[in-house]
């Protein structure tokens, strides 16, 4: 399968001289389509930053950031957010969602926002509604449905489209157990339809969702519970 | 739990032979507990001399057929009514090997808590992929077993976690191996304690 995402040596410097914070040292990561990849370390490990860097939300300061072989590194950033409406979905704990729209506008904003005509972005919204399971509440407004709900609504506008690659930061949230594991299914079922996944969490439970789970510490990456094909850096930086 | 308490509870449904509980225990534990037919007929035979079951007469095939008595049923009541101590369990090897990683010399303690860590993950997909597979309503029986393996597998990776962040504000006292050979080369400070 093709490599969707690639990250290669990437560094992120927050500061400079001795207040220089290295929230990322040199990580090179592959993500294949049909794979979920879960990144997991403890606190400040490098988590977040490593998915900012890899939706095109945050540029590092060395190594590249690849989306389907392009670098985003010489993206403007028109592009770049063009790229990141088109090719990449992301869910976030804080689901975002802008209460003045209902559930379909909520999700065919982006296409809208994309030059997608009216018409064409809310059939493709309602069947990314279907697609998660609330086809039946695309006319609430945020606040007429559940957290569970609104969750499902989020990944649907994650999903929409033609996304190739689906980014989620502890995506479940505060959802209790039975639901949380519901969004892990909706998210395995479009990686297993072919998109490429990143899933940041501290759960075990969660991550045991992916095919593929990495450890970030202090912003290296250490270990994987699968090999990684040329990433030399992972054995050798674990201590063993 | 015993192999003993499981084929009672297999001939509570009906009268059973050897392989058809073997295939049945099997079942409902989705051969995460395979059994050998030498084990099942030893339990057999054992539960026969204890008077908790009986065998009966030898089919045309030569298979002879087990059922349960009053005594076993007795017996299999007691069993779901009590419940599991915790100190029957076997003694958690891991536990065991973290803390004597911690006190002897030259051991690098992160590196056997991110082992185990990766360990029990690898376990952890495997079982979610199988739990994510078995999603008939008849699976049931089979997804609660998943359901507790995925739980333990799960309070482990936590539990590993938390030796972890110890670790880091770990400052052992003076003179005590610290798992750093350079701070233990001298063995009589260590036979000090």
């Amino acid at each position: 399968m093709s490599v969707v995402l690639e990250l290669r040596n990437v560094h992120r410097t927050h500061g400079v001289g001795a207040a220089a914070v290295h929230a990322l040292r040199g990580v090179s990561l592959a993500v294949r389509a049909g794979e979920l990849v879960a990144v997991m370390g403890p606190s400040g490990s490098g988590k977040s930053t490593l998915l900012a860097l890899a939706g095109g939300l945050d540029r590092p300061t060395g190594g590249d950031v690849l989306v389907e072989g392009e670098p985003l590194g010489v993206l403007g950033a028109r592009e770049l957010a063009r790229l990141r409406r088109r090719r990449i979905g992301y869910v976030f704990q804080d689901l975002n969602l802008l209460g003045s729209l209902t559930a379909v506008e909520n999700v065919a904003l982006p296409l809208e926002l994309d030059g997608v005509g009216l018409r064409a972005a809310r059939r493709a919204a309602l069947a990314a509604l279907d697609e998660v399971g609330v086809a039946g509440l695309g006319d609430r407004f945020p606040d007429q449905m559940s957290g569970g709900q609104q969750q499902r609504v989020a990944i649907a506008r994650a999903l929409v489209g033609e996304r190739r690659l689906v980014l989620a930061d502890e995506p479940t949230g505060a959802l209790d157990s039975q639901t949380g594991e519901a969004v892990l299914q909706l998210l395995r079922r479009r990686v297993d339809a072919g998109a490429a996944g990143v899933l940041v969490t501290h759960e075990a439970r969660h991550a045991g969702w992916a095919d593929r789970v990495v450890f970030l510490r202090d912003g290296d990456l250490v270990d994987s519970t699968a090999p990684l094909i040329g990433v030399e850096q992972l054995l050798s930086g674990s201590g063993r | 739990m015993s192999i003993r308490h499981g084929l009672l509870a297999l001939l509570e449904r009906g009268q059973m032979y050897g392989y058809q509980l073997r295939a049945a225990f099997e079942e409902s534990t989705g051969s995460t507990w395979p059994l050998n037919i030498g084990q099942v007929y030893t339990t057999l035979a054992r539960l026969e001399r204890d008077g908790l079951v009986r065998s009966l007469p030898e089919s045309e095939a030569g298979q002879r057929p087990y059922e349960i008595t009053d005594a076993g049923r007795a017996d299999l009541t007691l069993w779901f009514a009590t419940p599991i101590s915790r100190a029957d369990r076997p003694r958690d090897e891991l536990s065991i090997k973290l803390a004597l990683a911690l006190t002897t010399p030259g051991v690098d303690v992160r590196a056997v808590v991110q082992t185990q860590r990766s360990a029990t993950m690898r376990a952890l997909q495997e079982l979610t992929r199988l739990k994510y597979a078995s999603d008939k309503p008849e699976d049931l029986p089979w997804r609660l077993v998943l359901d507790a393996m995925l739980f333990q597998a799960e309070a482990e990776v936590r539990w590993l976690d938390h030796c972890e962040t110890s670790l880091v504000r770990y400052r052992p006292a003076p003179g005590r191996p610290t798992g750093h050979p350079e701070a233990v080369d001298r063995t009589d400070e260590a036979a000090r304690r």
